[in-house]
């Protein structure tokens, strides 16, 4: 059973009076322990993709099913749940919280998942020590280098152990030096957590560590190749 | 289900990290539940400073003056003609049913001296009923006796004032004064009365026996007439039929037809009393509107921060979101955050009440009366306060879409 399964997923938007199609009738399975990179123009849809599979936005038509579970009719709630508990998301502007230090940002999931704050604090370090910034725990997210907030985010994609770690152009404010970091950490985390990855990304040789490729334009899937 | 102690955390944390901006919303809480505390306090110890003044009189207590408000159509004012007589008094406590005692009182002033001190005072002849009346303790000594009323003993019982202007540390009872050169020997000291609900000192005051007053003080101007006559009514409800019972008894003793107007006046404090209630009413309505004028103003202030900080910490919702925050999640974090607010305002407010009033009681000497009962209403208003306004800006915060939350600049 694929662990991501779309079946003919559409997506419009009305804008003024006109429909706008984003999604146009996509259809694709992704398994468990996949490495996927999603690349395309801006306004081919990947981004919407994300959005629908990462549980903030539900298809307009079409079903999705996460580990076998229709989740495109559930509520806000259930979608927050579902967030909270099987995804992991790492964005480009790695939407750090501004007041909070490394170790209260990686804990952020757990507590909205109820968990008692001594083993909140004990996850967190233990997430943070994994992506090597365990030094910089009561760091604000300002005295970091973009590669350090990176990792931090993605401890906190990490903390609650999701099934998925979805990154929307997570080396888009990187050098290139610090995009191989990042890459070798999503890398290694597919290799022995066999954690199912999807990345969205322009660069090819970023695109280059994925396991399968899938090209998005206008709204539709036009290749999906395995490397 | 998310802990509220996190809630709490979080919300502590941002109303921290903008304090200035926090104090500037509590302000208008600051200020509103300050008011209105030092407001209460001050209208409290007005209004419990008349009540006792009040019942120092004595409770069920009914005067009887000389003289009606209007005679013939001309307005003549109480007490102008000596119209009451020792009889009338004597009448009273005889025939008038619902009436429990009765003293009449022959007033003047007077210098007293002992040794090389000497006071003008009030010299008031009186009978022994008196202090049934007033309700009034005789601290040392006794009070004046049936024995001197039928002798006409020269005795007197003195006021506290009195007792501190001419004897100072001394025991005053069996020592003699001097009133209008004549010599009195004192039998007894009254305890401490305080301000009469008109600002008399009550305590500045000589009692002598009726009958001496008459004979040796003040003279037989006009013999057996008396200046004021006491009565106690047997209870609060007793006092209208007790007025009445006088009434009918002194038109009838004056020999007053019917149509023709009382040449007395019959007063009791339950008008004095009614007055004064009605006016501390008057005062906790003003203070009330005043208080939610303040308190709403105070809230929209509140409700603005609130609309601002959301917009402001867009992206913070939408990151809260995207990893698993509920709206109810996002909601009753805005929601504690407003309430937060108004509450510490209102604590604030509540302590500044307390230093203006504590300031003012001591710089204009109001007597001010701070109540728990004042305190926990301003402070459960701002609460309310807090929650009412706060809602919508939290109703907003939840309402966000988080893939528009996420990418707002």
């Amino acid at each position: 059973m694929p662990i991501i399964k779309l079946e003919n997923v559409t997506k419009t938007y009305k804008v003024g009076d006109q429909q706008l199609v984003v999604l146009d009738g996509i259809s694709v399975d992704i398994e468990e322990g996949e490495f996927v990179c999603i690349m395309g123009p801006s306004g081919s849809g990947k981004s919407t993709f994300m959005n629908i599979v990462g549980c903030l936005d539900t298809p307009t038509k079409g079903k999705y099913y996460l580990e076998g579970v229709d989740v495109s009719t559930m509520d806000l709630d259930e979608l927050s749940e579902i967030r909270n508990k099987k995804i992991g998301f790492v964005f480009q502007q790695f939407n750090l919280l501004p007041r909070a230090t490394a170790i209260e940002n990686v804990e952020l999931p757990l507590i909205y998942a109820g968990v008692p704050t001594r083993q909140r604090k004990q996850k967190a370090l233990e997430t943070l020590s994994w992506v090597g910034l365990k030094d910089r725990a009561n760091y604000y997210p300002r005295q970091l280098s973009g590669g350090q907030q990176q990792r931090v985010a993605i401890a906190r994609a990490l903390i609650n152990n999701p099934s998925i770690i979805l990154a929307d152009e997570p080396t888009g404010n990187l050098d290139s030096r610090v995009s191989i970091e990042i890459m070798e950490i999503f890398k290694k985390l597919n290799k022995e957590r066999k954690l199912t990855t999807i990345i969205v990304t322009h660069e090819p040789d970023i695109a280059a560590f994925g396991k399968r490729q899938i090209r998005f334009l206008d709204g539709k899937i036009i290749s999906d190749t395995k490397s | 289900m998310i802990a509220l102690t996190s809630i709490i955390n979080i919300a502590m944390r941002s109303l921290i990290a903008n304090a200035m901006r926090s104090f500037l919303a509590m302000l208008g809480i600051i200020i509103g539940v300050g008011a209105v505390v030092t407001m209460v306090a001050i209208g409290t110890g007005a209004s419990e400073k008349i009540s006792a003044q009040i019942s120092s009189m004595g409770s069920n207590l009914i005067l009887i003056l000389p003289g009606a408000t209007t005679q013939g159509g001309i307005r003549m004012g109480a007490g102008t003609h000596q119209t009451l007589k020792m009889t009338d008094a004597e009448a009273i406590a005889k025939e008038c049913s619902e009436v429990a005692a009765v003293a009449p009182v022959i007033s003047g002033t007077a210098q007293v001296v002992f040794g090389n001190q000497n006071w003008s005072t009030a010299v008031l002849g009186t009978t022994p009923d008196m202090v049934t009346v007033r309700e009034w303790d005789v601290v040392m000594g006794r009070f004046l006796t049936d024995q001197d009323i039928r002798s006409g003993t020269k005795v007197a019982v003195i006021g506290q004032t009195v007792s501190e202007k001419l004897f100072g540390e001394l025991d005053p009872v069996g020592k003699i004064i001097r009133i209008k050169k004549i010599p009195f020997e004192i039998v007894g000291v009254l305890g401490k009365k305080g301000q009469s609900p008109t600002g008399q000192d009550q305590d500045d005051i000589i009692y002598v026996p009726i009958t001496t007053a008459q004979r040796t003080l003040y003279g037989n101007v006009l013999p057996g007439r008396v200046r004021l006559i006491y009565a106690k009514a047997i209870s609060l409800e007793a006092i209208p039929l007790a007025t009445e019972q006088i009434r009918t008894l002194l038109r009838q003793r004056h020999k007053i037809a019917p149509g023709q107007e009382d040449d007395f006046t019959v007063m009791d404090l339950t008008q004095v009393l009614k007055t004064a209630e009605e006016s501390t009413k008057t005062m906790s309505v003003l203070l009330g509107s005043i208080a939610s004028v303040s308190l709403i103003v105070g809230g929209i202030g509140i409700m603005n921060i609130m609309l601002v900080s959301v917009t402001e910490r867009t992206r913070e919702i939408g990151i809260r979101m995207a990893v698993g925050a509920k709206p109810k999640d996002i909601r009753r974090q805005f929601l504690i955050e407003s309430v937060f607010l108004t509450m510490i305002g209102g604590v604030l407010g509540l302590l500044l009440g307390i230093i203006a009033s504590l300031i003012l009681s001591s710089i204009m000497q109001w007597s001010i009366s701070i109540s728990f009962l004042s305190a926990f209403i301003a402070f459960g208003f701002s609460a309310f306060v807090g929650i009412f306004f706060g809602f919508y800006p939290a109703y907003k915060a939840s309402s966000l879409n988080p893939i528009d939350a996420l990418r707002y600049e």
